[in-house]
């Protein structure tokens, strides 16, 4: 789950790293109730990258001038996501920028630290164009992030003296929080030097999906659309996507490739949806459900390997919840002859092909787009 | 021969006695695994499927002699469950629990590291070697003996392929399900390793997914290491970025985990990569 910038901020100050003094507003009037020292930055609070090239990020000199900003980024569409909120934050000085993060390295198999002095910037940038002003350590899994790991990594940045222990006490406290709060990332970019000092200007965190049920208090996830939060509330894996046919299927892998049929032979998938492994008639159904609230979708294809799955389940799901739209169907594996007896006596029609099932989607799609043109 | 679980393998169940393990633990014993002990606590001096049931590993190990073990605990149980297992060596741990917390992954993977036990998953499909043993859900009715090592990120993309094989006469040594995680136990490569030290495993096949870069070290290693001939698909060539595509760990972050630099990065190395996965199977029969 991604957060925003203002809600990373909380759990930085929570946990004592130093954050610019700043509020969160919604309505441009607010400014006025805002006990800040001017020059301030306003800043639109959106969970897609880049919103400063947008023009989602102003300075403004003085509160009139904060409101009107205010007034121009709320409402604003920033890659496609309506700017909510802007945080008001009091502008900083930036002498120099750095960058720090812990992620997850999927390779190595544990938390590491990346670090650059070349900070401000994306830092997968800085990796193409300088890699070897990138320090990089990694936590031990049992041990954490000791002290002098967070040195050697200053060291390489270039601080020293008391900047140097400054910049410990950040690597340590954010890796405490990456740790403690089950983060996926946290980042800080640009960690600045402002007036001798160091301070978080900007920061990311991205918390493990996984681990929410055991941490309370926790933001709203924005990140899912109403549909995405509709079909998790039933534990299904939907993602919403821009194409006209509907995709049912189980198992994230062929999902994924089911999609990538579609592409192959000429559509375009309007979902991804994984009713998982051992896939109720229930599931099924509610499936069926969610993927064609979804607008403009014109056809449905139904890929389902039985594993673990049986498809007389599935089967069932799909007579209780017959699609409305016209559907291509491919169901084979465990218990096929029942799975596919079912859908016959219901008058429904599946073949066992998948590259086949998609053929058929995508014209049934194309069909629905022509009588939709001619009337 | 076959890698990581075959006829030597006395198997453990973790979580024996809930809903997925009673029935994959009939399912096991069907196609010939010797499952013999289940632990789930508090049920000890039970039996599933007529398999005794303990308390703790490690009186199951003392009274059965198990060597291995597969766990279908829920996710909350999952880390405490596989570190038990690793204390008590048992060696491959096959974890099928999905929806595992990443830092307890990294634990579990870290202290099976240090103990020098192999982990299979967290979120896989476990490991099967046909005709002699299955650690996991994968259906054994697909399989069939033969040449063919299968290495894989994803269950049912696995089983669609498999199903290719065995219809185009194409027998299977083992095939490994990886995880759909973003931390996993077993990577690509410690995969490869293993196949290409089998001599029955004669050709390989790969299937990936968008995420990570475990594609791309598997096709460094396969251009340095591995004369047998590898086949490759990939899934998610048309998924967007920044989104997480029903695996924890599919998802292309930034330019990194695309589908395309996998492909790339497979291909120079001299991997034919398929465009469909019903493409597999007759690009393995071409090249064995």
């Amino acid at each position: 789950m991604k957060l925003h910038e203002y809600q990373a901020k909380e759990y930085f100050a929570r946990y004592g790293l130093p954050v610019q003094k700043g509020a969160v507003i919604e309505r441009p009037e607010q400014v006025a109730t805002l006990a800040l020292r001017y020059p301030v930055v306003v800043k639109a609070q959106v969970l897609v990258g880049g919103r400063g090239k947008a023009g989602g990020v102003k300075l403004a000199a003085t509160p009139k001038e904060a409101e009107a900003r205010a007034r121009a980024i709320l409402g604003m569409d920033i890659k496609g996501e309506r700017v909510t909120r802007v945080l008001v934050v009091e502008a900083a000085d930036i002498e120099k920028e750095y960058y720090l993060a812990f992620v997850t390295d999927r390779a190595a198999g544990r938390v590491a630290a990346i670090a650059s002095a070349e900070g401000g910037v994306e830092i997968e940038t800085v990796a193409h164009t300088a890699p070897e002003k990138i320090a990089r350590a990694e936590a031990d899994p049992f041990l954490g992030f000791p002290d002098f790991q967070a040195r050697v990594v200053g060291r390489r940045l270039g601080f020293t003296g008391a900047l140097l222990e400054e910049f410990v006490k950040i690597a340590a406290t954010l890796y405490r929080l990456y740790w403690a709060e089950d983060a996926d990332l946290a980042e800080i970019n640009p960690l600045a030097l402002v007036g001798g000092h160091l301070l978080c200007v900007d920061a990311k965190l991205v918390l493990d999906d996984n681990a929410l049920y055991r941490h309370a208090n926790l933001p709203a996830n924005e990140e899912m659309t109403e549909l995405e939060a509709a079909a998790k509330k039933h534990g299904l894996s939907y993602v919403e996507l821009d194409g006209d046919i509907a995709v049912i299927g189980n198992g994230a892998g062929l999902v994924m490739s089911t999609l990538d049929l579609l592409a192959h032979f000429g559509g375009r998938a309007a979902n991804f949806l994984d009713v998982g492994g051992g896939a109720s008639a229930e599931a099924m159904q509610t499936a069926l459900g969610i993927v064609q609230r979804k607008p403009g979708v014109r056809a449905v294809f139904i890929n389902i390997f039985g594993g673990i799955t049986r498809c007389d389940d599935v089967a069932r799901g799909i007579v209780e919840n017959p699609p409305k739209v016209p559907a291509s169907i491919r169901l084979t594996g465990t218990n096929e002859a029942e799975g596919q007896k079912i859908l016959k006596d219901a008058g429904i029609a599946a073949g066992l092909d998948p590259d086949e099932g998609a053929r058929v989607a995508v014209q049934l799609a194309r069909d629905g787009a022509k009588t939709r043109g001619g009337r | 021969m076959a890698v990581i679980v075959g006829g030597q393998t006395r198997l453990l169940v973790q979580g024996i006695t809930g809903y997925q393990g009673a029935f994959h633990t009939g399912l096991m014993l069907q196609a010939g695994t010797k499952v013999v002990a289940g632990v789930t606590p508090g049920k000890g001096g039970t039996k599933t499927h007529n398999v005794p049931v303990f308390d703790t590993v490690d009186e199951a190990v003392r009274a059965t002699g198990a060597n291995a073990c597969c766990i279908f605990v829920p996710a909350r149980f999952a880390r405490d469950a596989a570190l038990e297992a690793i204390a008590s060596r048992l060696d491959p741990v096959v974890i099928i629990t999905e929806g595992m917390p990443v830092h307890d992954a990294i634990e579990v993977v870290g202290y099976a590291r240090q103990q020098g036990v192999r982990v299979v998953g967290p979120n896989g499909p476990g490991v099967t070697t046909p005709g002699q043993c299955r650690v996991g859900i994968m259906p054994t009715q697909l399989f069939k003996p033969g040449p063919v090592g299968l290495v894989s990120r994803s269950g049912t993309l696995t089983y669609e392929v498999v199903a290719g094989l065995t219809r185009a006469g194409l027998g299977q040594s083992t095939a490994v399900g990886l995880g759909g995680d973003p931390v996993v136990g077993t990577s690509f490569v410690e995969a490869l390793e293993l196949f290409n030290a089998d001599p029955e495993t004669r050709a390989i096949v790969l299937l990936g997914e968008i995420g990570g870069s475990a594609e791309e070290e598997a096709a460094r290693y396969i251009k340095a290491h591995v004369r047998k001939p590898v086949v490759a698909y990939i899934a998610g060539r048309t998924a967007p970025a920044g989104k997480r595509m029903g695996h924890a760990g599919a998802v292309i972050s930034g330019t990194e985990g695309t589908a395309d630099h996998k492909i790339e990065a497979l291909e120079t190395a001299g991997v034919r990569v398929a465009t469909l996965p019903s493409g597999v199977a007759a690009l393995v029969k071409a090249r064995l």
